[in-house]
This record gives C-alpha cells, structure tokens and sequence, in this order.
C-alpha cells in the first residue's frame, strides 16, 4: 500500500504540473458541454421551400399560406419554373419544391381531381422523408378545407380517428434534454481513454518505464497508480458537467437515483481506464497511441446510439455496437436521468460493464510486460 | 531544390517506415467510412411497440394487422393495463405504446369519430415525432380505407418525387460527411505531431541551423502527408463508389482538384497546432479533444446546421469541413460543375492561405 | 580481488532475434565488490545482455544467477538488490528533485524514516542543496546524471548496472561521476558498467571486451595491454574490433 501512495502522489504531482493539459482536461469538456448540445439538434423545422406556382389562383395562394403557416416550412423562394427552382435545391438555398399547376383552382373545381408536383432533395434521407410527409399531411388537410369551405355540396361524414400524442418523459420535445447527457458521457469518456492511453506510452518514449521495470514494483501496483488518478478525474469532470452544467444550465434534474448514476460511472470509469490501458501496451509511440484512441473514440462515438439510432443499424453493425461499452452508458444516462430507471431496468447494462471492466483490465495486466 | 528533394525524401522515410503509424493511417479512415457509411442512418425501423387493447374488436384488430405488416415497427407485446406503460418504458428498448379504448368499433360506426392514444418515449424527441407521425400515416390510410365508396368529391393527389436519392439510403448523405471528419482530423493529427515531435526530440535545431528557409521545411513536411492524404482519398472514393454505391455525377478532376485544397487546409492547421505548442501531448489533445466534437458537429452531416442558433451558424463557417462537405455532395452526388461551387472553392482556398501564413509567421518568430 | 563472493554468473547465455544472435552463449563471472566494465562497439551486445541481467529482456538459452537468483524465475527478487541507469536519461522531468528521490525510494519500500536521511545525505553529497525544490528538467545533464546514479543506489543495492552513464558530458563531470562510482564501490556495491570512453576502462578493476555477441576478452587492464602488446585499453579495443564483422552504426 505505501508503495500505491507514492506512486500516486507521483501521478498527481505530474498532471497538476503539466499546464498544457489541466486546461484540457476541465476547461474544454465544460465548454464543449455548455455549446455542443445546442448544434445537436435534429427537431424538422424551417424546411425551406422553393413554390412555383403556375396558377395563382385564390385556391394554390391558400395552399402557400396554409403550408407556410404550418411551422414546419420557411418560403425560401417564389419561382417562375421548376428549372429556377432547382437550382435553388442544387445551392442548398432549399430542401423542397411544390409546383402547383396551371388550371389546379379550375381543375379542382371542375372535375374535382388535380395533381401536384413535389421534388425533395433527399440527400439526406430522413430529413427528405419527414418533409415529404408533412408536406403530405398538410395537402391532405387542405382538402379536406376546400370539401368544407369551398365545395356547395353536401358534406359527406366520414368516420374519423382522432389521435391524442402524450408525450412522457419530455413533454415539450426539448431535444437538449436527450442530448446533454449523452454528450457529457462522451467528454467523460475522451478524457478519460485520452489522458489514460498517452500517459503510459510517454512513460515509454522517454524511457521512465525502464526505470520502473528494473524496482521490484508489483504489476498490479503499478497499473493501480495509473488507473486510481484517472477514475477521480473521471469521476471529477462527471460531477462538474452533471451538477454545473446539465444540471444548473439545462436544468435538467435527474429521476433517477444518483446514487446508481455513480455506481455505474464508478463502473464504467474502471472499464473505460482498461481500455485505455490496453491500448498504450500496445502502442510504442504516444502517435501511435493517439491515432489508435482516435479510431476507436469515433467508432464508440458514431456507434453508441448518441446521435442516430441503434434501432435504425443493420444488424452487423446492431453487433459493434453491442461491443461498445459507450452505448451503455449512453443508455443508462438516458434511462435513469430521464425516466427515473431503477436498478432492476438497468442490471443488465451492469452486468455487462462488469464484464468489460474486467475484460479490458485483465487483458491490459496480462499484456503489460516488465520483461521483454 | 537539391535540398529540397533531400528533405522530402527524409520525410517520407519517416512515415513509410512506421508500419504501425503507416497501417493506422490507411487501414482506420478506410474502416471508419465503410462502417459508418453502411452502419448510420436515422431511418427507424422496427421500433418496437407496445399495444394495450382495451378495444378488442374489428377495428383495432385491422389497424393492428396494419402496424404488424409496416417495416416501421414490431409489435413487441401486447399489455392488458395503461398502468404497465411505465415500466415498460423505463426498460428503454420500447419507444411507443398505443392505447385502444373500449368499444372502438362501436363508437366509430356510431358516432363517426373515436379517440386513441398515442404514447411516446419523448426522451429522444426526434424519434418521438418520427414514430407519431408514422402511426399517424396509418391511421390515415385506414381511415381512408374505411371511407370506401364514400370518396371526397375533390381530390388533390400529391406526386413526390425524391431527387438525388429515391432509395432514401443512409449512405448518401454520411458518406461525403464522414468523408470530411475523417480526412480533416487525420491530416490535422498526422502534420501536428510530425513537428513537435521533431521538437521534442531536439532534431528540430538541427534542420533550423541548416541553410533552408522555414517555408521550406514547412512545406517538405507536409509534403508526404499531402501524398499520403491523396491515396487515402482515392482509396476511399473507390470504397464509397465501388461498395457504398455513391454515385459520382461530377467530374473526377474537379473533386480531385477541390480536395487537394482541403488536404491542404487541414495539414495547414495542423501545422499552426504543431507550431503553437511545445509538446506531443498538447498538440494530440488539441487535435482530438478539442476537435472531434466541434468538427464532428459543425460539419453539418449529423444534425442540420439551419437549427442551430445564430451564433454557432456562423462559428460552423469556420469549419473547414463544413465547405467541404458542401462541395463533396455537390460535385458527386448532384453532378454540379465549378461554378456553384466557386464560392465555397475560394472560401477553402482562403483559410488555407490564412492558416499557412500565420503557422509561417509563428514559425519565424519561434526562430528569432 | 581478495574477495571472490561471486554476484553475477552467467553460463552460455544467450539471445536471439529472430535469426540475429545479438548476444552469443556469453560466460563470465562479477566478483562483489569490484568495477566490471563492460566494452564493445554499438552493436556488439552490451545492451541487450544488461538488459537480460536486470530482468528487463528474457534470455533465450543459457543460465545466470544474479545476487545468487535466478535469472529466469526469480526476476522480481533479483529487482531489490540491483540498481539500474539506462543510456536514456530516466528521472522524471517533470518531478522535482526531491520528488524524484521520494518517489524512488518509496517505490523500493525504504522505509520514512531511512528515506528521510538517506535523501538529506545525498542531496548534501552532490552539493545540490539550492537546487533541491528545482525540477529535474531544468537541470543541466552533468548534474542529472549523477543525480540518476545515486538514485539508482538509493536503496544500496549489490549491483548497480549503468548503461553507458556518461555520454555526452564533459570531461570533468566525467571524472566526478567516476568519484561517485569510486565510493560507492568502496561501500561494497559491484558495479557493472558499459562505455564507450577507453580512459574510462582504465578505471575498472576488470575488463571485458565485446565483439559479434561473444566476450572476445576478460581481464584487468593492465594484463589486457600485456596480452595484446598495447600502450593504451583504446588500442586493446582496436585490436580486437578489427575481427568484427558486424558493422558499428
């Protein structure tokens, strides 16, 4: 135990020394924290719209009018022709067109049946999609305005579901409040492989290790002098970005227990430290170390479930993503922070950062070699 | 020129020697595009919901059938209580739940309109209203079914036409995105290390007593990783056209040419990183943690730029990225030419020209 | 040497990489208490059979007892009786010098009290008692070698192995550092090192010379000379590097 203590009052004295990194450590989560969570942002609003109307009638004028004041669209541009039109989609100027025929009021009026010209830009698919749609929802809803308002005849009563949206948990669809979380586990989880990886690796490049190959050290003791500064700086940047950021800034208050909040980032943190140990047995070189911990922070990051769903991968990738010790901890933030989650929801989520932790730190003692 | 040559061949010994370093900058930007081309997308499907069905009769029974045959969603369980909806949420795989009242049948044949409820898991709001929408749809399209020979007198049929990407896939739009994260943060990486390294281990003196000017040694620098990056693009483009089925509408050259510029806007700024700290460690954690998310995010491929606040709008035109993404998507997938995409062309070839004169300027005053 | 208790001894050992046999079945014998320098050109070994010695590398054949431990099973005990100086300066930089001291002695389980003195008397030895609260990095490299040497003998090992300790420093460094080894030789630690210099040779109690992975010669310098008709241990050295076949780097 003694032999801990020295070694830890080493790690600590080295990292509270080194001006360039306690900036990086405290400083850049906390900043990434308070702005990141307001670029992520997917609600489908102000679709920009590009209309040709080739009618300009009272019916196609109240069609814009009922589309613009839906909420979901901005009028970008009023064409003289498709063709102008797309240029403005070929600009990103705007996401959709409507062309609206000549004779449409005439035509509806007449013969009761008339087409419509929607182009999308789906580049991006969803956001194609569900513009689309909306799109849709609203023409269908303007007709049936026309069979009421316009029309003489006699209205026809058709039978009609009508459905009630309850929305739980984020009653007023604050996309912040599914993001802020997330975000803060991944700035947890970069510092933490991040400082953990390029840590021993520089021990190596400058030859330190040598030294301490050649004391009788204990292996265990050694890596525990590693681990134990990191989980408290882990455990550190957690508290600041959950109470004085997502918290005090977002307002965001925990259902859940924090008390198993902690438990799993204790949890986690042991795990995530594995890992990045892991990795700098294996590099010889910090950029080594550096570009290995880049790879897998972007896959642990695009494949966690944080930004696009895991419901929506194909089933090989459903599998990386499984193996991602990220994504349970992203679903666990979100689980117990917002919905109040209780140990039972999430024993399974424990059970597997269990296997990972000690996966990760067994694998990372066994390759850590004193003798080569 | 001599010199010169000397210097560049130098240069890629270092990095052709380093097979490990080498295999990490081919192999992982290679990986991460497949992956990440073919794994994300924000479509949903088969999202499971849970249904309570008070009802029980015809009508809930053909809305259910036509939930259960959509490719949006499966039907995980069926639960005989409102009071399970809870609990079935706070297990997190189920992100709807839909309530059938009593007597559904009856009431829409008697009194023509009935009530049911939809209840999300908003805690990820945009799959929320994704999910509502579609359930909606449904309902829609029975209601119309149901209609029968009562159709409206008036009829407007929408055609939708999906330009650019009828199939709705994924790829299209996080190709040319992970494109530009990837080849941004990877010659940021590569070219801020490669000096301070040399500063670290004290041989940077000894190119500076040599008789070459700094814009020199700058330049041979980044030459190998301006080669290195060009291969990688290739390789990448092969892999975007030949597995993901990009389409490449535009011309090669002008991609080509368009991407030389962004190579070299990022291996400039990671040389300005390289020249403004003094150790590998800095420069790696500037690059990587003060990076990845900001580029990640203002690039614009995960979340649309258009929502977000004014003041980050106009940060997110500092990302080089975000330009280039533009023009990727452009060129490749909309067929455009240089003209509409001249003025993000010259916005690139500015911040380069920027970055390299302020790295060039620290780097003499480093010397003085 | 009137003292003949034997701390190291090897037998045939050896190490290969892949088909490079970097140290060719080598036996000798350290007496405690005696200077073994340990010579070579680069390339010849020297380093990869310290390293074998100091449990740092697994041999690949052959036998050898360390402070009366085995090489192979017993390298963790053989770790708290030696001291170790790389060619790379390996004090951390970023420590100060009185942290270094701690940290080292502590991670050898000095006890407090011991640590407490033997820090006091070795900051006095080297004169370093402004310089204390200074951090390593700042110091020049004469003074961070000898301040790595008397680390490295902190916890007054039996064996001190010292990689090529004075590299690059000038000349009168050198011959303080070689007052440092001096002592503690006389306080009973053997000291094996490896150089370059050939004036340094002069000064140890025995010699063995290096070539192509095998021990070319072993023996006081003075019988050296006589053995190879030279004036001066630089040309022994260059008598025996003529043989080689493995180019120095």
């Amino acid at each position: 135990m003694r032999v801990l203590k020295y070694l830890l009052v080493k790690e600590f004295k080295q990292i509270f020394r080194n001006k360039a990194l306690l900036p990086v450590i405290f400083v850049m989560p906390v900043i990434q924290l308070l702005i990141m969570p307001l670029a992520a942002d997917y609600e489908i609003k102000n679709i920009n719209i590009s209309v040709v109307d080739h009618d300009r009638s009272p019916y196609s004028r109240a069609l814009i009018s009922k589309i613009t004041a839906s909420g979901y669209f901005k009028l970008a541009d009023y064409s003289n022709s498709f063709k102008e039109a797309f240029t403005q989609i070929e600009r990103d100027q705007s996401d959709l067109i409507l062309e609206i025929p000549r004779g449409f009021e005439s035509n509806l009026t007449r013969e009761g049946r008339q087409k419509l010209f929607i182009a999308v830009n789906a580049i991006n698919g969803t956001k194609a999609g569900l513009g689309g749609n909306y799109l849709s929802a609203i023409i269908a809803s303007f007709n049936k305005d026309i069979i009421t308002l316009y029309q003489t005849g006699k209205p026809i009563k058709q039978p009609s579901i009508q459905a009630t949206v309850i929305n739980w948990f984020n009653p007023y669809l604050n996309y912040q409040f599914f993001m802020v979380p997330a975000i803060l586990v991944i700035l947890v989880t970069m510092v933490g492989a991040y400082m953990c990886a390029l840590n021993i690796v520089k021990e190596k490049e400058v030859g330190t290790i040598e030294q301490i190959n050649v004391t009788p050290i204990k292996k265990h003791h050694y890596i525990l002098g590693k681990l134990i500064p990191f989980w408290i700086i882990g455990m550190v940047v957690f508290t600041i970005g959950f109470f004085g950021i997502s918290w005090l800034v977002y307002g965001i208050i925990p259902l859940g227990s924090l008390a198993l909040l902690y438990s799993y980032l204790a949890l986690y943190l042991v795990a995530l430290l594995g890992f990045g140990l892991l990795l700098s047995t294996y590099a010889e070189t910090q950029q080594q170390a550096m570009s290995l911990a880049f790879f897998f922070m972007l896959i642990f990051i695009l494949m966690s479930g944080l930004f696009t769903p895991i419901e929506s991968m194909p089933a090989w990738a459903k599998v990386i993503a499984a193996f991602n010790p990220v994504t349970y901890f992203v679903e666990v933030m979100r689980m117990v922070v917002l919905k109040g989650s209780g140990l039972v929801n999430i024993q399974y989520h424990f059970l597997v950062m269990g296997l990972f932790a000690i996966v990760f730190n067994t694998w990372a003692i066994l390759s850590y070699q004193k003798t080569s | 020129m001599k010199q010169f040559y000397s210097f560049v061949r130098k240069e890629f010994y270092h990095v052709f020697r380093d097979n490990k370093t080498l295999l990490m900058l081919f192999g992982l930007p290679i990986t991460q595009i497949v992956l990440f081309g073919f794994a994300l997308s924000n479509e949903i499907k088969n999202s499971n919901i849970v249904i309570c069905d008070y009802a029980n009769d015809q009508a809930s029974h053909e809305i259910i059938d036509r939930i259960a045959v959509s490719r949006n969603f499966d039907i995980k369980k069926m639960i005989l209580s409102e009071d399970e909806i809870e609990a079935t949420f706070k297990e997190g795989d189920v992100k709807l739940v839909l309530v059938f009242p009593n007597n559904l049948n009856q009431t829409l044949i008697h009194s023509k309109t009935a009530q049911i409820q939809i209840i999300a898991d908003a805690t990820d709001p945009n799959t929320a209203s994704t999910l509502t929408a579609y359930i909606q749809a449904i309902l829609n399209s029975y209601q119309a079914d149901m209609g029968g020979a009562n159709k409206p007198a008036v009829q407007i049929i929408p055609e939708i036409r999906m330009l650019y990407n009828p199939e709705l896939k994924g790829a299209t739009n996080f190709v040319p995105g992970v494109m530009a994260l990837v080849l941004f943060l990877i010659c940021v990486l590569m070219t801020s290390v490669s000096i301070v390294k040399e500063k670290e281990t004290g041989t940077m003196e000894i190119l500076l007593v040599s008789p070459m000017n700094p814009l020199t040694i700058i330049i041979a620098k980044a030459t190998p990783y301006f080669v290195l990056s060009l291969i990688n693009l290739t390789v990448i483009l092969l892999m975007s056209i030949f597995l993901l089925d990009m389409p490449l509408n535009g011309s090669l050259a002008l991609l080509y040419l368009v991407s030389s510029i962004f190579i070299l806007c990022a291996l400039a700024a990671g040389l300005l990183i390289s020249n403004s700290t003094d150790s590998q460690q800095a420069a790696m954690l500037i690059s990587l943690m003060g990076m990845l998310l900001p580029i990640m995010l203002f690039t614009g491929f995960l979340f649309p730029l258009e929502n977000m606040p004014m003041p980050l709008q106009i940060f997110a035109n500092i990302v080089p990225s975000k330009w280039y993404y533009i023009i990727v998507k452009s060129i490749m997938i909309k067929g455009l030419g240089i003209m509409p995409i001249l003025k993000e062309t010259l916005i690139l070839t500015g911040m380069t020209l920027f970055l390299l004169l302020v790295s060039l300027k620290k780097f003499k005053i480093r010397l003085a | 040497m009137s003292n003949t208790n034997i701390v190291i001894a090897t037998k045939k050992l050896t190490k290969q990489f892949g088909d490079f046999t970097a140290v060719d079945a080598i036996t000798f014998e350290v007496y405690q208490g005696e200077i073994f320098g340990f010579l070579g050109a680069n390339g010849a070994g020297k380093t990869t059979a310290m390293r074998m010695l100091c449990g740092l590398s697994k041999p690949t054949s052959g036998e050898a007892t360390i402070a009366g431990f085995d090489i192979y099973k017993e390298t963790e005990r053989i770790k708290t009786k030696i001291g170790y100086m790389s060619q790379k300066f390996s004090l951390y930089e970023d420590l100060t010098i009185i942290e270094n001291i701690n940290f080292f002695g502590g991670i050898y389980g000095l006890p407090k009290a011991a640590l407490k003195t033997r820090t006091e008397q070795l900051i006095h030895r080297l004169g370093l008692e402004a310089e204390a609260n200074k951090l390593v990095g700042d110091l020049p490299l004469g003074w961070k070698q000898k301040l790595a040497f008397s680390v490295a003998i902190l916890h007054e090992p039996s064996i001190v192995f010292l990689d090529e300790p004075t590299g690059g420093v000038d000349p009168i460094t050198r011959r303080q550092f070689w007052d440092l080894i001096y002592q503690a030789a006389e306080s009973g630690i053997t000291i094996f090192v490896t150089t370059h210099y050939m004036d340094e040779a002069e000064y140890c109690n025995r010699v063995s010379m290096m070539v192509d992975g095998v021990i070319a010669a072993l023996d006081t310098p003075t019988n050296l000379k006589k053995q190879f008709n030279a004036q001066t241990m630089d040309e022994v050295f260059h008598e025996l590097a003529r043989g080689a076949k493995r180019k120095s780097d």
